[in-house]
């Protein structure tokens, strides 16, 4: 039983154009675990984990061998903002329970908490969980239809540890064969102490009726640390997931590193949906790549807002003839935060196709990055990729930078990639001024409509809250 | 691994011997020129090797930047002076680092305050302006280590002075060569355009064909207010040899610099491009064509960067990939805080003839003001095949409609030179290029 202090201290804006307040998302509690590894990482750590979660020696052998890599790895500071070093990996808790139970009221979360949520429109049941209130909430009541839906069709859907001791035959084959070990640091670190997350196998020709989201099995572990997220999608199948939302999340860690690989075999499809919204001192650092073979299609769907620093750069390999991936992304970089995202497109066969639209805003001193791979190697014939990134700077010191790498070989393939950097348009402000809006009211509806068309591509809740969080977001960021 | 070790340590034939003979033959000119000189040996032998986590030399085959075995000499070689196909006399021809012959430019424009001359001459009689400007300019491409082997062992080179408000007519070409196995060479020209002045200046870089050299050159380019400063490089070094080229422009209040830099030869070129946009009003186009053949590396990077509000810049970069070349472009364009109502523009097209070429883009953006109009593109294709048929639905056949095509690629850039008779010289000098 350990006591602890979580958060640190709320980045302070010093941004006198802005004046935003970033305290918004810095929760801080006193919460009682179960189980606890303590903080710092060796192989104590690691076996600690595996025994806590009665593992297979191979899972034990793979954390361990995950470890060695990761201590091997110097941090990739050599493109990456130095930053990174901020981290300090022996003060961080790489375990915490399944039975978390902690012991806050509603009427101790913070006032300005419940004011966002209301704004958000988050579902009452829903506020109370992310506020830390209740570790568990009712999923029977809201989901619980969904959920018999989905497994009448064969779904497998569990999370990651369950999954690997009660179906190894199925996610064996496939876990940590997309994103390996060593693909970089933080894949090696998650690997070494992943816990919680979704393993979903559809099977052939299922069509998953409903949208599989995190929330359905919830418990503590979904909304971990180091979450690990392996999705197959058998012949003809097609599955959409959801992760995360929009409210700024409760969060017991400085550090997020999660991987999540998705495997779409022949003609399948994937849809993976990530929504957002960290608290302003977590670092965010997510390796995720699917593997799309012959006439499969990927699509990686993400927003990111707030966190101190988000890396996370999803990924498509395509392997198979026809095969298709794409990445929709858009990014809010407020005070003090770094939004350093992208695409990676990895083409390895022929007639493969590739779409990645990249839209960011930065707010006050917020940085965003747009960072991406486009790869296609010697004798394929009929691949494609067009690459659009679109910035959007608010303020005179607002930031933005774009840094992408495409590798053609061969005469058969086409690729093409534009960027544009730009502000708010004084004209349409001036327009929607006349007709009686404020200014942060025209300011808000002209960078919602700048991402209207991916937000669009969201499910309709998540692109509602969408659009609430970035009214919310560019509060005060005029004037 | 035993390899990159090496070349840590390895300075080739650049000794501390081999640079105090370089020196010795230096000796009466300014003393700040032989303490750079001093400094800069001292620096390129302290620098490390790019290595394989150096993101300025990512997708360069580094293993290729070998200085062992190339000599560091000034043996001034006799070669036949050739027609080199461009308009007018060459101003200055230097050979192996040293001044073989000149063509003294008209004596009404030098007694108004032109200098055309070499830049041992200048250290002589504008050695303050030198100071200001020779190699003044951070390296920031990756080549530091390079920039001071140059300023170390440079002997000789161009110095083009233009005085206030005087605008030339026709362009001075100024003719860089090596010959000889294993000759190292350092060409430089350094242009000062003044208030108001014009000038266009050509570089012309050949060396002969039967041995590798290395070509380790650079250029000074600063447009004074309101000035207009066009730069050809017309790179057509030997098709062994190992280049690299760093270039820097510098541009001020309401002045213009154009430069265009063709890359013909070279087995592996490395091409740095800076621009600095230092006042309003300020406006540099970067131009480069490239015709990538055989196993052939043509790498590029440049840096845009807008330092001042209402400035401009322009660059397009055209490779043409031909059997199993390899080109690489990197650019970034970087705006400044208050760099407002900066307008940056930055284009590379790669047009892939053969299924074994490969072509890297590394199109770069870092955005500190708002007020801008930033964007870049960059593409990767074949001839478009429509545009294919429908020249021979007119009769065209196919063989000729490529080749049509492609030159026309190449007009793109061609098109924005001012100098009708250059932009011809120039095409010719390219079709004859290309098989």
């Amino acid at each position: 039983m350990a006591d602890t202090t979580l958060t640190s201290e709320p980045v302070q804006s010093d941004n006198p154009v802005t004046g935003i307040d970033q305290s918004a998302g810095n929760f801080s509690y006193k919460v009682d675990y179960e189980f606890d590894a303590g903080t710092g990482l060796s192989e104590k750590t690691v076996e600690y984990i595996s025994a806590a979660k009665k593992e297979d020696p191979w899972i034990r052998e793979f954390r361990l061998k995950a470890l060695k890599v990761f201590e091997s790895k110097p941090m990739p500071t050599h493109w990456a903002t130095k930053d990174l070093e901020a981290i300090d990996f022996s003060k961080i808790r790489y375990y915490l329970s399944s039975g978390q139970k902690p012991k806050r009221t509603w009427d101790e979360v913070p006032d300005d908490i419940k004011r966002t949520f209301e704004r958000l429109g988050i579902p009452e049941q829903e506020r109370k969980f992310l506020a830390g209130v209740e570790a568990q909430f009712d999923s029977e009541a809201a989901y619980s239809n969904v959920k018999e839906a989905v497994s009448k069709q064969g779904v497998i859907f569990m999370n990651s540890g369950e999954a690997l001791k009660e179906h190894p035959e199925i996610f064996k084959k496939w876990f940590g064969k997309v994103i390996p070990t060593g693909d970089n640091k933080f894949s090696a670190l998650n690997s070494a102490v992943f816990s919680g997350g979704s393993f979903i196998y559809v099977p052939k020709g299922v069509k998953v009726s409903h949208p599989l989201q995190a929330y359905f099995r919830i418990n503590a572990e979904n909304f971990g640390q180091f979450e690990r997220t392996l999705i197959i999608a058998d012949e003809g199948s097609e599955v959409t997931y959801m992760e995360g939302c929009t409210a700024p999340k409760f969060s017991t860690s400085t550090l997020h590193s999660a991987v999540v690989e998705l495997v779409a075999l022949k003609g399948a499809k994937i849809q993976y949906i990530t929504v957002q919204n960290w608290a302003a001192n977590v670092f965010n650092l997510v390796t995720k790549r699917g593997v799309a073979h012959e006439e499969a299609e990927i699509k990686w769907i993400d927003c990111n807002i707030g966190s101190r620093l988000t890396m996370k750069y999803p990924g498509v390999i395509l392997k198979g003839r026809k095969a298709r991936g794409e990445v929709i992304s858009i990014a809010l970089a407020n005070d003090g935060q770094h939004q350093d995202t992208g695409a990676k497109m990895v083409h390895a066969a022929d007639e493969t196709t590739s779409n990645i639209i990249a839209k960011s805003i930065s707010v006050g001193h917020g940085r965003s990055t747009y960072r991406g791979m486009v790869h296609m190697p010697k004798h394929l014939k009929g691949c494609k990729n067009n690459t659009e990134c679109d910035a959007l700077l608010i303020n005179t010191n607002s930031r933005t930078d774009t840094y992408p790498s495409i590798t053609v070989r061969g005469a058969e393939n086409k690729v093409q990639h534009e960027a544009s950097v730009s502000k708010v348009s004084e004209e349409q402000i001036f327009y929607m001024r006349q007709r009686g809006l404020t200014e942060a009211q025209a300011m808000s509806l002209s960078v919602n409509g700048f991402i209207n068309d991916l937000a669009r591509q969201f499910p309709m809740e998540y692109s509602v809250e969408l659009k609430r969080l970035i009214d919310l977001e560019m509060e005060g960021s005029v004037g | 691994m035993s390899t990159s070790t090496n070349l840590v340590t390895s300075v080739g034939a650049f000794s501390a011997e081999a640079f105090a003979l370089a020196l010795e033959s230096h000796k009466g000119l300014p003393s700040w020129w032989l303490e750079r000189k001093e400094a800069a040996y001292k620096q390129f032998t302290s620098l490390a090797y790019p290595s394989a986590t150096d993101e300025s030399w990512r997708f360069s085959t580094r293993s290729g930047f070998k200085l062992d075995g190339f000599l560091a000499t000034n043996s001034p070689a006799t070669t036949a002076a050739k027609d080199i196909g461009l308009p007018g006399k060459p101003a200055l021809t230097f050979v192996n680092n040293s001044l073989t012959g000149s063509n003294p430019v008209d004596q009404a424009l030098t007694q108004k305050g032109l200098v055309v001359s070499t830049l041992k001459q200048a250290l002589k009689t504008h050695s303050e302006v030198l100071k200001a400007h020779f190699m003044a300019q951070d390296q920031r491409l990756g080549s530091a280590k390079f920039a001071a082997l140059h300023t170390a062992f440079i002997n000789d080179g161009a110095f083009i002075y233009v005085p206030k408000g005087m605008e030339l007519k026709t362009p001075i070409t100024i003719v860089h060569s090596a010959s000889g196995a294993n000759t190292a060479v350092f060409p430089h020209t350094l242009v000062i355009t003044e208030e108001n002045a014009q000038v266009s200046v050509i570089d012309y870089f050949v060396s002969d064909s039967t041995s590798a050299h290395f070509c380790c050159g650079a250029n000074d380019l600063y447009a004074g207010h309101g000035s207009k400063l066009n730069y050809v490089g017309l790179q057509n070094w030997s098709t062994l040899d190992l280049c690299l080229q760093m270039n820097s422009t510098v541009v001020k209040r309401d002045a213009r610099a154009q430069s265009l830099n063709l890359h013909l030869g070279g087995h592996q070129a490395r091409h740095e491009s800076l621009s600095q946009l230092q006042a309003p009003g300020a406006f540099s186009e970067m131009l480069a064509l490239t015709i990538a053949s055989g196993e052939r590396e043509f790498d590029q990077r440049t840096l845009q960067i807008h330092q001042a509000p209402n400035t401009k810049s322009d660059l397009l970069y055209k490779n043409v990939l031909q059997d199993k070349a390899r080109t690489i472009f990197s650019g970034l364009i970087v705006v400044d805080q208050d760099a407002q109502k900066t307008d940056a523009y930055q284009s590379n097209r790669n047009l892939m003839l053969s299924d074994s070429a490969e072509a890297n883009s590394l199109p770069g953006l870092e955005i500190q003001a708002n007020d801008v109009r930033c964007t870049h593109g960059a593409t990767t294709s074949r001839v478009d095949p429509e545009e294919l048929f429908y020249l021979q639905a007119r009769c065209i056949p196919e063989a000729k409609a490529h080749e049509l095509l492609v030159f026309g690629f190449f007009e793109e850039v061609l098109n924005r030179l001012e100098d009708d008779e250059l932009h011809a010289a120039l095409r010719t000098i390219i079709q004859s290029n290309f098989n």
